[in-house]
């Protein structure tokens, strides 16, 4: 390691250094009232906000911080682009958006003075995915990933009242820590072949020949399956409904949207900054033809998308069915990677802003009304959309969009996704998704249903809701809406933000 | 008319409607009923000004000069990087003949289904608010000249329609309801599909010279734009244009419905209440047809040509094989249901000649079908909500105890099978001319005709069965048609002898347009090559 540019590396990571500022401050505050902790949450959003300014000041800032050596080698550990930066907001935006949520959460507010772990955590979880989403060394990527999935153990079981959020734990840690042994090995295997960590140099490596294909192949299926692990891509997903039904729903949100964004912009870095040699006038990405990455990840999207859709048919548990839909949304973005072009990568961007809306929307209503009745239950749903219809229909137009019907948000991203397959002439692969999308429709027009048409056995209980609460569904609803029929400045904003850290 | 956004009122009153329902509070329900009303009578207003100014001898289809009451501005416009290049989607409205029937439809029966939604008790707000909705949706099907447009208000008319019959429908409404939703569903992200691909294919030069991809129906109707290496160009010699146009038929013969996609109607419309019924069958329907006319007969003249005979085997079967499974019926709303597949076959039949006086025939008939069944709908409903049942054979003598009901209902029977002097007979007899006329369709068209004569047995027996012979004691008590439903049926009946007797008066609207797709159609075969098969 080269000290002399330390300085430089850091003003390069200051949004990561007010997170990790931000964090010990949390433990300290804690520390302080032990009783109230009121206060926490306020500094939690302090910190999320300052560092976002951060990151949108400089949202075009470049550069590898912590560069290995000052002569020989100029990569770094950390490549800071546009691409990470716009993953980054994702991130702060998902975090506030969550802190909000937490603090709505009844379930969260019963952990009484625990509020300052759970808090403490969460910084802990986002500042492994900003690391994330730019490490550009595969030291770095296992190390964020690490502080990450720590991280999220322990929230998955944080309320330890029932059962099932322990056994959310355990099976999450299990799980967790055969996925991330089976990456380090891939790692390990690299580093013998290429004799470096670092992505770019492996790209200069790969290039230059002479590496054994079995072995790289065999390596780099162990590394997929780390990172697939993380966006619970099939058929790495298996801890994902069991995970999402335990952990606490503020959580279960969190790691559906803000986990996954990391997931996918490391597997897209990894493949960019790893095997691409060129990109053509058109985007198109020209590959190191060492490994057949458009076969596996065309075989990981189908399977994921299709099997997250028919799995979530037969549920009656909206948490559960929430799992399993997010992973099929897993499955449709894995189609913007498997062009291997620009505007893949940005219908990937596009997505991930309006799933992060329909997402957090669709739990939070899910919230709401679990906190109210107890009951996640899709039967227990019978009749709420007359009692409460400002929830009935916030809940209607954010399942539309999930589906991808106009005039939402939803169809959008669905749009620009099957836009970067037509271009790509992967027309098969288009069918397929606008299939998936026709089941997708039916287990989520399933909770209208419930919510509609069927006869509630009994008297179905009003749910109250605070002014906070229908200002937090409305903040989620105008964009979703919105967007749906006015998306440039959304798109404008991504396509601005599509440089990579080349050589 | 210069500058006067008719089109946009048409389409976007019933939205304000649906915003002042939401905002009135929902114990006003009579309020909520004339709210709706007045939306829609606006509309019919609005349709017959637009009427009046509609100059017949503009054609419209392909040439954007000759398009009236065109609306066009900048909707989305994105600069992108050099691999997407500026994606510009405009707000382009406009009508031609084609389009001019069939918003004059949506406006008289949006209004006729608003009177026939009186009796509507269960959740007033919800029902008129989704009502409008829907009224918007259809509305802007009709009138959209840009793809994109067009698909968003094609699904926008989804959802409202799931919930008004999953919510007010009948007894098995909500798989009714579901099977719906699917089957379009189903039909329209092919269309997606195409939408996209037709974009990838064709290039508009925008004011400053640079190229853009289009999804403007007139830019992808000009084979001068299309790229050479487009996934659906004529251009290119490895397209996919077959394959897309099967796909994108599919998404509208779901609709119209052709056999065999026909499934989910009988099961809608039983489950459907009156008046959703009455859209269902005097618009929906017309949007798959509509559509195939509007988008894959211009968009794609060889392959039309080339498979138009098949259109027409179609056509044929779904009016014998409708016309037979209504004969089986005991349930009169599923009676109704199967004749609207046996009168949707007229119009494929129609369209496949691709002769002016057959597309002529195919356009009035998706009108005439339209006022015709919509009436029948309404008989329907009129005695079902008296008697509350719908079962052919528990009913006898009507005709004594409702005697002006009966002939309100006599004149829709004797329109639907095609009597002369009613408008039904101009339109099937113009299909039959065009059709008869090609030589490959001329068998089709023989087989076809014996339609005529099933629909007038399952008509006649039906109108035995129900309204003559003797009255069975349990109906003695039920009332003639209130002044409500005189409103209702009036305007349909004046339409149907009115057409019946001077059908010029709808078909000048329509002709010239025809003739300039028809010459269109003709001029473009032979000159793209198809590719793909």
């Amino acid at each position: 390691m080269d000290f002399s540019s330390l300085y430089d590396s850091l003003a390069l990571i200051k949004p990561e250094i007010i997170i990790s500022v931000t964090l010990v401050l949390i433990v300290v505050l804690d520390l302080i009232y032990d009783k109230n902790k009121k206060l926490v949450p306020y500094l939690a959003l302090l910190g999320l906000i300052v560092s976002g300014i951060y990151i949108l000041s400089d949202i075009a800032n470049e550069g590898f911080a912590f560069k290995m050596s000052a002569t020989s080698n100029k990569f770094g550990l950390l490549a800071l682009d546009s691409f990470g930066s716009y993953f980054k907001l994702l991130i702060i935006l998902t975090s506030v958006l969550i802190v909000f949520f937490a603090k709505h959460s009844v379930e969260i507010e019963n952990t009484g003075k625990r509020q300052g772990e759970f808090y403490t955590l969460l910084f802990g979880m986002i500042l492994g995915m900003m690391f994330m989403v730019s490490a550009s060394d595969l030291i770095m990527i296992y190390v964020s990933m690490e502080l990450l999935s720590f991280s999220s153990y322990v929230l998955a079981g944080f309320i330890k009242l029932r059962d099932r959020n322990s056994e959310a734990s355990l099976k999450y840690i299990i799980f967790g820590g055969v996925a991330s042994g089976v990456m380090l090995f891939g790692i390990s295997l690299i580093y013998g072949l290429t004799g470096t960590t670092n992505l770019y140099s492996i790209n200069a490596a790969l290039q230059s020949g002479n590496i054994n294909l079995i072995v790289l192949g065999f390596s780099l299926l162990l590394i997929v399956a780390g990172i697939g692990y993380k966006i619970s891509a099939v058929p790495f997903h298996f801890w994902t409904p069991d995970v999402y039904e335990g952990a606490p729903i503020s959580i279960t949100a969190f790691l559906s949207v803000a986990s996954k964004a990391a997931g996918f912009a490391i597997l897209i870095r990894f493949i960019k900054t790893a095997f691409v040699t060129n990109v053509d006038g058109s985007g198109n990405w020209l590959l190191v033809p060492v490994f057949d990455w458009k076969t596996l990840i065309s075989v990981f999207a189908i399977l994921t998308m299709t099997l997250g859709n028919f799995a979530a048919l037969w549920q009656d548990n909206l948490k559960r069915m929430l799992a399993y839909s997010s992973i099929a949304h897993a499955g449709y973005l894995l189609l913007g990677v498997v062009v291997f072009s620009q505007i893949g990568i940005e219908a990937i961007l596009i997505y991930f802003a309006i799933y992060m809306l329909m997402n957090l929307g669709s739990f939070y209503i899910v919230m709401l009304i679990a906190d109210k009745t107890g009951s996640e239950d899709i039967h227990d749903y019978s009749g709420l959309g007359y009692v409460t219809p400002f929830l009935g229909v916030s809940f209607a137009v954010f399942l539309v969009s999930l589906t991808g019907l106009p005039p939402t948000a939803g169809f959008i991203g669905k749009l620009y996704l099957f836009i970067a397959l037509i271009d790509a002439k992967m027309t098969t692969l288009a069918v397929i998704a606008v299939l998936n999308s026709v089941v997708s429709l039916y287990y989520y027009i399933r909770v209208l249903k419930h919510m509609f048409l069927t006869k509630p056995n009994g008297e179905v209980k009003e749910i109250k809701l605070s002014t906070a609460n229908v200002v937090y569904v409305i903040v989620l609803l105008i964009p979703v809406l919105v967007l749906g029929i006015y998306f440039s400045p959304l798109v404008n904003f991504a396509e601005s933000c599509l440089a990579f850290l080349s050589f | 008319m210069d500058g006067f956004p008719i089109l946009t009122l048409l389409t976007f009153i019933p939205v304000i409607g649906m915003i002042i329902v939401l905002a009135m509070p929902g114990k006003m329900e009579k309020e909520i009923k004339y709210v709706t009303l007045l939306s829609t009578a606006i509309q019919v207003i609005l349709a017959v000004i637009l009427l009046s100014n509609f100059d017949y001898s503009a054609g419209g289809i392909f040439q954007k000069d000759s398009f009236q009451f065109i609306e066009k501005y900048k909707w989305i416009e994105i600069f992108g990087g050099s691999w997407i290049g500026t994606i510009k989607i405009d707000y382009f409205v406009g009508a031609d003949g084609l389009s001019v029937p069939m918003i004059l439809l949506t406006a008289l029966i949006s209004f006729i289904a608003t009177l026939s939604s009186w009796n509507i008790n269960k959740s007033v707000k919800g029902y008129f608010a989704l009502f409008l909705l829907l009224d918007a949706a259809m509305m802007g099907v009709f009138v959209s000249l840009n793809f994109f447009l067009f698909y968003i208000f094609w699904e926008l008319m989804l959802l409202p329609m799931y919930f008004l019959i999953g919510i007010w429908g009948g007894p098995r409404k909500e798989y009714a309801a579901i099977k719906f939703f699917i089957y379009t569903l189903v039909g329209s992200v092919f269309m997606l599909l195409v939408m996209i691909g037709l974009y990838f294919s064709a290039t508009e030069t925008l004011a400053n010279g640079s190229k853009a991809f289009s999804f403007d129906f007139l830019v992808l109707m000009d084979k001068a734009n299309y790229l050479k290496d487009g996934i659906l160009s004529p251009l290119n010699p490895h397209n996919l244009r077959f394959i897309a146009y099967i796909a994108l038929f599919i998404g509208f013969a779901i609709k119209i419905p052709m056999f065999p996609f026909h499934t989910w109607l009988p099961d809608a419309h039983v489950e459907a209440p009156t008046p959703i019924s009455v859209i269902l069958a005097g618009v929906l329907l017309k949007m798959g047809t509509y559509g195939i006319l509007r988008i894959s007969y211009p968009i794609f003249p060889q392959i039309t040509n080339d498979i138009a005979w098949y259109i027409g085997l179609f056509g044929m079967i779904n009016i014998i094989y409708g016309a037979l499974v209504a004969l089986a019926q005991k349930d009169f709303k599923k009676l109704i249901a199967y004749s609207s597949v046996s009168h949707m076959g007229y119009v494929m039949l129609g369209m496949a000649s691709l002769t002016t006086t057959g597309i002529n025939g195919a356009i009035f008939q998706m009108f005439n079908h339209g006022t015709i069944t919509a009436m029948l709908f309404l008989i329907v409903g009129v005695v079902y909500d008296r008697a509350h049942t719908r079962g052919l054979y528990e009913f006898g003598g009507l005709a004594n105890q409702m005697p002006v009901y009966t002939g309100f209902v006599t004149v829709a029977f004797f329109a639907a099978i095609g009597l002369p002097s009613l408008s039904g007979f101009v339109s099937e007899a113009l299909v039959f001319v065009g059709a008869f006329g090609v030589d490959t369709l001329r068998t089709l068209t023989m087989i076809s005709a014996l339609g005529i004569l099933l629909g007038a047995a399952y008509m006649l027996w039906t109108l035995q069965r129900v309204f003559f012979g003797q009255l069975p004691e349990k109906w003695k008590s039920l009332t003639d048609i209130d002044a409500r439903e005189y409103a209702m049926f009036i305007p349909l009946t004046i339409i149907i002898i009115f057409l019946g007797v001077y059908p010029s008066a709808m078909l000048n609207i329509m002709n010239t347009s025809v003739n300039t797709l028809v010459e269109f159609l003709s001029v473009n075969i032979g000159n793209i090559s198809i590719g793909g098969l």
